[in-house]
């Protein structure tokens, strides 16, 4: 046997159970966030990395408490403060796994000027956006992605603030990453979860999921299997667009603008379609907007994926090119360059 | 070197202890530059020197106003000089406004260098002076010894071949009135010389242009008439003999953390956001990379002070360095610092306040906000430094305090310390005092759980960092368990938790020296009871009314909280305790409520420094009071 074998066999096989804390969720029953934490715990084991080189960071609001369920490091900082408290973290410690929990609100609302510049810099950080359209903690009052109209308790004749596109506002801010994922369609949330994982820069997530206390309506229209395959589409790398319960609906660009065709019809193949391509960043763009036009199906999957030199890399490089001679020692910071003495 | 006591035509040399001198200009017309040319050469010549640069706050106000007016005022001497004087002996005066908007701090029989170009009609309208009236020339100024030179026609003379467009010339007016100090003050115009020729490696002819006009300046006071009854003057180099560099506040805080990073070995993070006076702090260190310095420049200053509390959660020496309206945002992060009971130095370089305020100007008035400024029981340790060079001590220990205790800790330094300078006698790193974190070691399959906020006899937790195996566990702002971290709402935990927070930070004071009396009797009258950077100006009075026979002590304070242990023995010492501060009343209202005594207040909220006289004044007059 060899020495690698023997390391093979003492590593330990981790598993879901491994990555649960002691502690028991919090959450309300039916809450979206026990799906996305379902599915963390079986995407953790499968990434290679020791728990102890973990750490989830989070802000504050119901999605924040996930750290506490994980048997990673955690830390569970400020509203909205997720981000830095992450970055500063990704930058000092480079060879840690850094995660965020973060909700629409945490990210979009009170921490809406971290997310821009977080994803302009793009540190390595894997961001897990719990978008549920409400401010559940404080009990339902409407977020920064809450519809038009949503009649909450401080919205009582219907919200007047345009909602945020997370999509489009990832896009915008320069982020390398964006997919957009479904908690009740946990397989294709652990895809997304693992591809975020593996993407080096900020990898943003976000996840429709459903509050059933504040905002049980807000993805009804994706709610039932039937009503996923005729309102939703699944993008996949180099395959057509195509949606429909009998795939049989397919979206094409006309100029800019795109477009659903009935396949069925001899009209058009499925060689005519938009081709799904992720380096695309104009496509990306177009993708993003489909959540504003509600005769085009809400997409799911990796928008956008394009890796660029991270944040903590590029310091790296600097730290490493200002240390081309040595380091500097302890004597020479005191002693400084200019110096001078006296006789 | 140029000889400098040599000179074409018979001057007397006449010794003098030490000097006051200001530069005054328009902010355009390079005085901080000559400011620190002079400072770096009477450093290196070996006489001791306090800096102070005064400049208004936007970057090009309106020329020739009272408003765009910058100065950069130094003293140097044959003794220990702790303030830029109170008052300067000479003023360099580029154009009337400067003379105006400082002719009021000239002693009385000061001398004035006066460029007469920026004493036209239209310099004296912008300054303010009534039609017609010219101060050089109305009677005005006759307690002063006033000497009009013609700088810029002069320059404009020396450089008319150097090849330069009339506005270069003209910028290097400065350096005639350099060359001009040079010769006033016998001193060398190498350093000066060597520093230009290396700032224009890529411009020659402009190097040589600055020292001809510097040259021009130093032979036209050997030359003219005009000096010859005042004659020159020599303040002779008293330093002792050793490695020497002249430091800013601001730089010296940049050193100190580097060098506490190193001797801690830890790696040094700095999360900052540019703001005035405290940006220099951020700057240096984005310029110690060779150091394995790493500096973020956030998107604010939340941003700033959250990304620290990251990357001392992942094990780095963090700091973030701020001014008060910046220190106003980090509150809520700082509360964090202290419920996460993690290593954190907060530099905050005070300024006038509130609001935006007086950015370019110093003020004491962020202690308040500095011990108490956060929501909830959140006690955390201050501590100040009381000059440029004490703000390499002061921050050095602000990270000790940091590692050793595990908290967020507030160090004061203030705009003046900032920008002002003095030299400093190069440290040697075995003076440093070590810096021990005290990491939780991995624990291995069968060793009890860890317990993150389990303590030892000071009640520090340990340091438990990402990576480390057997460690993993969760901790942030809600209250938590004692020992697990847990979070836990009970009520009898919350009152534990508070408690044993707050006797950490007491018990701080073991680890600290006793406070010191600076100068003066161990009991006496009056002792003198100041913190920051009024240092040098009380240290300076208390000299003063110590040589009138007047019973009178200084003490002054580094550490704020927790107080040094013997400070209620101190204070009982004294029949009366006056307590001076840049602010309204801030210390005084600390020592009345910690020890229950009456000390009299002296404040001052002007955006100014104390001076050495106002402070004199004071002793003198309490001291009348109590007899």
């Amino acid at each position: 046997m060899t020495d690698i074998d023997t390391t093979i066999k003492t590593l330990p096989v981790l598993t879901a159970k491994d990555f649960a804390s002691d502690q028991e969720p919090k959450w309300c029953p039916g809450c979206g966030d026990h799906s996305v934490l379902q599915q963390l715990k079986q995407v953790l084991p499968e990434l290679g990395v020791a728990p102890e080189n973990i750490v989830f960071v989070s802000g504050i609001g119901c999605s924040s408490r996930l750290p506490y369920y994980l048997a990673t490091y955690g830390v569970h900082g400020i509203h909205g403060r997720a981000l830095p408290m992450a970055t500063g973290l990704k930058i000092a410690r480079p060879d840690l796994s850094v995660w965020v929990g973060t909700g629409d609100g945490d990210a979009l609302s009170i921490g809406g000027n971290h997310f821009i510049h977080t994803l302009r810099r793009n540190p390595d950080l894997n961001v897990v956006l719990f978008n549920n359209e409400i401010y559940g903690l404080t009990k339902g009052q409407y977020s920064p992605t809450s519809k038009i109209g949503l009649r909450t308790v401080t919205s009582p004749s219907g919200v007047i603030d345009h909602p945020f596109n997370t999509a489009a506002l990832t896009i915008g801010s320069g982020g390398s990453f964006f997919a957009r994922a479904f908690d009740r369609d946990g397989k294709f949330l652990r895809t997304l979860l693992k591809r975020a994982a593996e993407h080096r820069g900020t990898s943003l997530v976000e996840i429709y999921q459903n509050c059933p206390i504040f905002n049980n309506a807000a993805f009804e229209a994706f709610a039932t299997l039937d009503d996923r395959a005729n309102n939703t589409i699944n993008v996949e790398q180099d395959k057509p667009l195509v949606f429909g319960k009998n795939k049989n609906r397919g979206i094409m660009l006309d100029g800019f603008t795109p477009v659903v065709v009935d396949l069925d019809k001899d009209e058009f193949s499925t060689s005519d379609l938009w081709i799904h391509n992720e380096a695309d960043i104009n496509k990306a763009s177009i993708l993003a907007r489909f959540a504003d036009d509600d005769a085009l199906p809400r997409p799911f999957g990796v928008f956008y994926a394009q890796e660029r030199i991270t944040y903590e890399d590029a310091l790296a490089l600097q730290i490493k090119d200002a240390q081309k001679n040595g380091s500097g020692t302890l004597e020479q910071l005191l002693k400084g360059e200019n110096s001078y003495e006296i006789k | 070197m140029t000889d400098t006591k040599k000179t074409t035509r018979q001057v007397n040399v006449t010794s003098k202890t030490s000097v006051s001198v200001l530069f005054a200009g328009d902010s355009g017309d390079g005085m901080q530059l000559t400011g620190t040319q002079f400072a770096n050469t009477v450093a290196v010549h070996g006489t001791e020197l306090n800096t102070f640069p005064n400049f208004p706050s936007e970057i090009r106000a309106p020329a020739g106003t009272i408003a765009g007016v910058s100065g950069f005022q130094l003293q140097f001497s044959s003794k220990p000089v702790y303030t830029p004087g109170a008052k300067f002996d000479v003023m360099v005066a580029m154009n009337s406004a400067a003379l105006k908007a400082n002719l009021k701090d000239l002693h009385r029989g000061g001398i004035i260098i006066a460029g007469t170009e920026g004493f036209d009609e239209k310099n004296l309208k912008l300054a303010g002076y009534p039609e017609g009236a010219n101060p050089l020339h109305d009677g005005s100024l006759d307690n002063y010894i006033v000497f009009p030179v013609p700088v810029l026609q002069l320059t404009r003379e020396a450089l008319k071949e150097s090849g330069l467009s009339s506005k270069e010339i003209d910028r290097c007016k400065n350096m005639f009135v350099l060359g001009l100090l040079y010769w006033l003050y016998t001193l060398p115009l190498e350093g000066t010389m060597e520093t230009l020729r290396a700032k224009f490696q890529k411009n020659v002819w402009m190097a040589e242009a600055n020292i001809k006009a510097m040259k021009a300046g130093y032979f036209f006071g050997d030359e003219t008439e005009l000096f010859a009854n005042l004659g020159r003057f020599d303040i002779s180099p008293q330093k002792q003999h050793g490695t020497y560099r002249r430091v800013t506040g601001n730089e010296a805080c940049a050193i100190a953390l580097t060098a506490a990073s190193k001797k801690a070995g830890l790696e040094l993070f700095l999360g900052s956001y540019p703001i005035t006076p405290a940006t220099e702090i951020l700057q240096t260190l984005a310029k110690k990379k060779k150091y394995g310095v790493k500096t973020f420049q956030a998107e604010d200053e939340i941003a700033g002070i959250v990304s620290s509390i990251g990357a001392a959660y992942g094990g780095a020496l963090a700091a973030t360095n701020t001014s008060g309206p910046g220190l106003a945002l980090k509150t809520e992060a700082l509360g964090l610092a202290v419920i996460l009971e993690i290593p954190l130095v907060v530099i905050n370089v005070q300024r006038g306040g509130p609001s935006t305020g007086l950015p370019t100007k110093p003020e004491q008035s962020d202690l308040f906000m500095a011990l108490y400024g956060r929501h909830g029981e959140a006690p955390l340790p201050v501590i100040a430094a009381r000059s440029p060079v004490d703000c390499f001590y002061t921050t050095y220990e602000a990270a000790r305090i940091a590692v050793e205790h595990m908290t967020p800790v507030i160090c004061l330094s203030d705009g003046y310390l900032a920008l002002s300078s003095e030299p400093w006698k190069v440290e040697s790193p075995d003076n440093l005092s070590d810096i021990k974190p005290r990491f939780q070691p991995a624990r291995e399959a069968g060793d009890p759980p860890y317990l993150p906020y389990k303590r030892d006899d000071r009640q520090v937790r340990s340091w438990a960092i990402p990576g480390t195996r057997g460690l993993e566990h969760r901790i942030g702002g809600l209250e938590k368990q004692n020992e697990t971290g847990n979070v836990s709402h009970d009520p009898e935990n919350h009152a534990l938790m508070t408690k044993l927070r707050a006797e950490k930070i007491e018990r701080i004071a073991d680890s600290i020296p006793l406070q010191a009396i600076d100068n003066g009797p161990a009991k006496g009258d009056l002792l003198v009871l100041g913190w920051g950077s009024s240092y040098g100006a009380i240290k300076t009075a208390v000299e003063q009314a110590i040589e009138q026979g007047l019973s009178v002590a200084h003490a002054h304070l580094r550490y704020i909280h927790p107080f040094p242990k013997n400070l209620a023995e101190i204070l009982g010492n004294y029949k009366q305790i006056l307590i001076p501060e840049l602010n309204n009343g801030q210390l005084i209202h600390i020592i009345r409520d910690k020890f229950l005594i009456a000390p009299e207040g002296f404040t001052k909220v002007q955006g100014v420094p104390f001076n050495e006289m106002e402070i004199l004044t004071k002793i003198t007059d309490l001291l009348k009071e109590l007899k």
